[in-house]
C-alpha cells in the first residue's frame, strides 16, 4: 500500500464494509445452492465457483492483493503453478485408473 | 549496542517490500501448499465415492439410508475396483443428504455456518483495526483487534461443540478414511486459528506498548498478523463448502 492519507483510509473502510456484506450474501448463496436439486458434479461446481468468488473478495481487498507490489505477485504465480499441479494429480491418477480399467 | 535490522519500516528500494510483508507471503504460500495437499487428498477420495461408501459396515456407524445397504454391499463387492460406480448413487445420497442423518458431517451445517459467519466477520474486524492505526486511533485500534480475538475463541467453541457431537455418535477420526480426513483437515485450521490468537493477543497486550515507542513498526505487525489471519479466513472459506455442504 501506498501512503495512507486519513481521506483514503476512510474511503477503504467503506469499501471493507462493502465486501463484508458482499461476503456474507455470497455465504447465504453458497448455503442456499446446497439444497438445489441438481447433480452432485454441477452441485461441486457452483460451490467452488461461489468459494472462489468470496476467497477472491478476501485476497484482492482485505489482503490488498488488487495494488500489491510485483515481487508478491510472482512468488504467488510460483506457488499458483504447484498448487494446480498438486489439485489435477487426483484426476489424473483417476483417469489413470479407467484407463486401467479400460484395458 | 544494537544492530538495526533494516527494512523493517521502510521498502526495500528495489522490491518495494518490507521484510515483514514479503516474508509472511511467501510463508502464506507455503501453507496454501500445506492445507492444498490435504485438499487433494480429499479430492482423491471423494472422486466416485460418498460418505456412504466409507461409513458403511464400519462399527458405530448409524446410516440414514439403511435401506439400501444390501445394494451397497452388493456394488462394493462387484466394484471392487472400479472407481465410477459412486457417480449414480453418489447422486441419489446427495438429494436425500438435507432429509435426514445421512453422513456424518450434515448435521454439523448450521455450526459451520455459524463459524463461516464469525470468522468473515473476525477478517473484516482485522481490516478495521489496521485502518484505525493507519488513522492513529488506538482506542479503536483496541476494540477492533479485541474483538477479532473474540470471535476466533467462539470459533473455537462452537468447534468444540461440534467435535463433541461427532464423538458422542462415535465418529472418529479412525471410523473411516473420509471421517480421518475431516478431523485432519478442520483441526490443522484449528490449530492455526490458535496461532492467531497467540499472536494477536500478544499485539493486543504486551506487544502492544510499541504502538508508543514506534507506531509505524506497529502497524507493520499488525498488518502481516492480519494477513496472516485472513488467510485463516480464506482456507475456511474453502473448507466450508468442500467438507459440509458436498458432503453428501
Amino acid at each position: 500500500m501506498s501512503a495512507h492519507s486519513p481521506d483514503e483510509v476512510k474511503k477503504e473502510i467503506k469499501v471493507y464494509i462493502g465486501i463484508f456484506v458482499a461476503l456474507m450474501v455470497l455465504t447465504v448463496l453458497t448455503v442456499a445452492a446446497s439444497y438445489l436439486d441438481v447433480a452432485i458434479a454441477i452441485g461441486i461446481v457452483i460451490a467452488l465457483l461461489i468459494a472462489t468468488v468470496k476467497g477472491g473478495l478476501v485476497a484482492l481487498f482485505f489482503m490488498h492483493l488488487k495494488s500489491e507490489k510485483v515481487l508478491i505477485y510472482l512468488s504467488l504465480f510460483i506457488m499458483l503453478i504447484f498448487f494446480l499441479a498438486l489439485m489435477i494429480l487426483p484426476a489424473a491418477m483417476q483417469a489413470n485408473t479407467f484407463q486401467h480399467n479400460a484395458d | 549496542m544494537s544492530v538495526e535490522i533494516p527494512y523493517i519500516t521502510k521498502p526495500r528500494p528495489d522490491t518495494g517490500l518490507t521484510n515483514g510483508k514479503l516474508g509472511v507471503w511467501l510463508f502464506l504460500a507455503s501453507e496454501v501448499m500445506l492445507f492444498g495437499a490435504f485438499f487433494s487428498s480429499y479430492a482423491y477420495l471423494r472422486a466416485g465415492n460418498t460418505w456412504d461408501d466409507f461409513a458403511f459396515g464400519r462399527p458405530g456407524i448409524e446410516i440414514a439410508a439403511d435401506a439400501h445397504a444390501d445394494e451397497h454391499a452388493d456394488e462394493h463387492a462387484e466394484h471392487a475396483t472400479d472407481d465410477h460406480h459412486g457417480d449414480a448413487h453418489g447422486e441419489a445420497t446427495a438429494h436425500g443428504g438435507h432429509e435426514g442423518l445421512s453422513t456424518p458431517l450434515q448435521p454439523s451445517i448450521p455450526m459451520a455456518t455459524f463459524n463461516t459467519i464469525v470468522l468473515i466477520a473476525s477478517s473484516v474486524t482485522v481490516v478495521l483495526a489496521w485502518a484505525s492505526l493507519l488513522l492513529k486511533n488506538f482506542g479503536r485500534f483496541r476494540l477492533y483487534w479485541g474483538i477479532t480475538i473474540a470471535f476466533a475463541f467462539v470459533f473455537l467453541v462452537v468447534k468444540y461443540f461440534e467435535y463433541c457431537g461427532k464423538f458422542a455418535h462415535g465418529f472418529y477420526p479412525k471410523t473411516s478414511p473420509l471421517l480421518g480426513l475431516y478431523f485432519l483437515m478442520t483441526f490443522l485450521h484449528v490449530i492455526h486459528v490458535i496461532g492467531g490468537i497467540i499472536v494477536n493477543g500478544y499485539l493486543l497486550g504486551p506487544g502492544s506498548k510499541m504502538w508508543k515507542t514506534d507506531p509505524e513498526r506497529f502497524t507493520q505487525r499488525i498488518e502481516v498478523a492480519g494477513l496472516y489471519w485472513h488467510f485463516v479466513d480464506l482456507v475456511w472459506i474453502f473448507l466450508f463448502p468442500i467438507l459440509y455442504l458436498l458432503s453428501g
